[in-house]
């Protein structure tokens, strides 16, 4: 491969991922022009497959609220949700999303369309309620997908049984419902041709996810799991099941793979590998990646990239010869395992620190989300109980910058590296 | 004779150390850090360098550690305070298990390896609940010396149960209090035994083992003492330099780096 091929491909997935988060917004901001209703949509089970077969725009409330807090304005919108009667305490991509919509949509990377409905599942339990806020703004119709047998650890049922069968089942008949829904407020009628199509793209981009997140087991790492692995999930979400989702994927996997075989990874010097449990600071996104790396520490892999990708972790496929069927099997596959990924992070992070040989794991508590930060202190606990890995509890926010407190952070970083030499140091004295 | 120094800039207080070959405290200083924490870290260390007697050119490694570490522009290197009260609490007393640091701005709990390695630690949130903030709005509230603090608490026999945990909020509970009639001494016991349980949870999340070394400028406070005491049910281990331990354990970590560049270059290589 010529040297104009690596320029090519080191660092593609990001600059592609950034242009195609453009693209997105754009087209949000022309169907907004147009008065043309959105879908609202989260990451952990979009819908995302079936809602483009009717030509939603998909805006993704989760990810815009986010960008405020990247693009450093999320305080005026905390504000102004602040200031409308909204208590400082409660999910922080709630108020964001509200500023936005009391600043009647306009975002710092385009126009939000008005939504049409919306689509949520049980795995965030503050979703109905801000789906709640929108049907009383809009007047739209909510629909909550119901996904069984969550929560169990990964004792769940498993293709082949009939509990998993009888589960399907009750998946599949509430997507029959919404796809009803979707012909009414669309006036299409439901094409299956075109299902099969958009569940064959996201099929490509499933796998090409899970061998991404595999391939960083290279060492050194190749990519930073919680600053590119983010920009890789925002096309995992906002292009799914898409052409341009599918061939991302695709170029991923070859970027990565080119990386491994020639031992490219994302520093100088790979000191330490380590693993994120929780959701970035997004108010410093960059800066606290810094705390970290600027000590050769490494992000391999995050909990993040399993359940905010919807489970699309787990490689799924579906099979296009039965598209409905298929999709309540993979919506129940996938949506439990992101489910498991945030409620029963330890038995994953315990199998991680084998196959990712990490070094330690960062604990991130979040103020404003309870779903993701209650558990985080027994899960360490769980952890620390099974691996003799080092892990360090620091707390903040994904979306206030009013509680992140920078200085004490990066003592807290500072101070675990301190113990990771030191003990570094001992084994090889105790070896020597 | 090889002197090491290390200098604490903390938030309230800045502290400097210097230590001779033998790791003995040779010179001391504690100033208040003030608004100019580079001058605060010179001249803390200028006045232990005269406490020690010793010229500063036979000081051949100077750490900065606590939060103005980086403002300590003589320095060699700088440490994390939680680092260096693990090391020096070890130092001091050898069977250090757990370590807690009480400072103005945060409190720390820190679970030692017998090497004084940080094992694992844990810090008060992003506010000065549980703090040695804590004790002094409550002393500015009842117009009582800090230093005097702890001695009024303990002659509480009926102390009242301080709810809030912030810092702001205290001053006007104490002020409810006073209003309903409580007396001093109890409202104040009340403040100790809420900075006592706010400390033990810390201390809870990394496992409370003895002995357990407590260190930072609120070890002065003989309150703070008995309330910890009584609620983990064992003594503490407390010395008349424990406010100086972050800035001793940066002396030693200093004293290692020159120990290190001094050995054969085999030997560096594992140092």
């Amino acid at each position: 491969m010529t040297e104009d091929k690596k320029v090519d491909i080191v660092g593609r997935g990001n600059v592609e991922g950034a242009n195609l988060f453009r693209e997105w917004f754009a087209e949000l901001t022309d169907a907004a022009k147009n008065n043309q209703g959105a879908a609202y949509v989260f990451v952990m089970g979009s819908m995302a497959e079936l809602l483009k077969t009717f030509d939603f725009p998909l805006v993704f409330p989760e990810i815009t609220a986010l960008q405020t807090a990247v693009r450093r304005v999320a305080d005026e919108y905390l504000t102004v949700a602040e200031d409308y009667g909204y208590s400082p305490d409660i999910c922080g991509y709630v108020k964001a999303d509200i500023g936005v919509h009391l600043r009647e949509r306009e975002h710092p990377m385009g126009k939000i369309p008005k939504p049409s409905l919306t689509v949520l599942t049980n795995a965030c339990n503050t979703y109905v309620k801000w789906a709640e806020i929108w049907e009383r703004m809009y007047g739209i119709p909510v629909f909550v997908l119901d996904i069984p047998a969550t929560r169990q650890a990964g004792g769940q049922f498993q293709p082949g049984s009939s509990d998993f069968a009888r589960d399907c089942k009750y998946v599949e008949a509430q997507i029959r419902e919404l796809i009803t829904l979707c012909e009414n407020i669309t006036g299409k009628k439901f094409d299956i041709d075109r299902l099969r199509e958009t569940l064959a793209y996201a099929n490509d981009m499933n796998i090409g996810w899970k061998r991404v997140l595999e391939l960083n087991k290279s060492k050194p790492s190749l990519f930073n799991a919680l600053t590119d692995g983010t920009a890789y999930l925002g096309v995992s979400n906002n292009f799914r099941g898409t052409k341009e989702g599918s061939q991302y994927f695709k170029n991923l996997v070859e970027e990565m793979e080119y990386k491994a075989a020639r031992g490219i990874g994302t520093q100088t010097e790979e000191k330490y590998r380590l693993a994120f449990v929780g959701v970035p600071c997004y108010p410093i996104f960059r800066r606290f990646s810094e705390m970290f790396t600027q000590w050769g520490g490494a992000f391999v892999h995050s909990t993040y990239l399993n359940f905010a990708s919807g489970g699309a972790n787990m490689g799924f496929e579906y099979d296009v010869n039965r598209p409905i069927e298929s999709l309540a099997e993979g919506a129940l596959i996938n949506i439990r395992d992101a489910m498991d990924s945030m409620f029963h992070h330890d038995r994953m992070i315990i199998k991680m620190v084998k196959d990712y040989e990490l070094d330690g794991v960062i604990y991130h508590p979040i103020k404003s989300c309870r779903t993701v930060s209650t558990g985080l202190a027994d899960g360490r606990r769980a952890m620390m109980a099974a691996t003799d890995t080092p892990s360090l509890f620091i707390e903040s926010d994904m979306m206030d910058k009013r509680v992140v407190s920078e200085a004490q952070m990066k003592n807290r970083a500072d101070a675990f590296f301190e113990g990771l030499a030191s003990r570094r140091l001992t084994a090889a004295k105790t070896a020597s | 004779m090889a002197y090491a120094a290390g200098v604490d800039v903390g938030s309230t207080q800045t502290k400097a150390i210097i230590i001779n070959e033998a790791r003995e405290i040779v010179g001391r200083a504690l100033i208040d850090t003030g608004a100019n924490v580079v001058l605060a870290a010179e001249n803390a260390y200028d006045e232990a360098l005269r406490n020690s007697a010793i010229q500063e050119e036979e000081v051949e490694y100077v750490i900065g550690t606590g939060y103005g570490r980086y403002r300590v522009t003589f320095g060699n290197a700088q440490v994390t305070e939680i680092s260096c009260h693990a090391r020096g609490a070890s130092h001091m007393f050898p069977n250090t298990k757990t370590v807690l640091d009480m400072g103005g701005q945060d409190t720390k709990a820190i679970r030692v390896s017998p090497n004084g390695e940080v094992l694992d630690f844990c810090m008060n949130d992003k506010c000065a609940a549980g703090t040695g903030r804590f004790l002094g709005a409550a002393a500015a509230a009842l117009d009582i010396p800090l230093s005097e603090l702890g001695t009024v608490a303990m002659q509480s026999e009926r102390p009242v149960k301080i709810s809030t945990t912030c810092t702001v909020f205290a001053e006007s509970e104490v002020l409810s209090w006073l209003g309903k009639g409580k007396k001093i001494e109890d409202i104040l016991w009340g403040v100790h035994l809420s900075i006592a349980s706010r400390s033990v949870g810390l201390l809870r999340r990394v496992g409370i083992e003895e002995e357990l070394t407590f260190t930072g400028g609120v070890t002065k406070n003989p309150g703070v003492i008995k309330a910890l005491e009584q609620a983990i049910g064992f003594k503490l281990n407390i010395s008349d330099d424990s406010h100086y331990i972050g800035a001793l354990g940066a002396a030693l970590f200093a004293f290692d780096h020159i120990v290190s560049s001094r050995a054969p270059s085999s030997a560096k290589e594992v140092a």
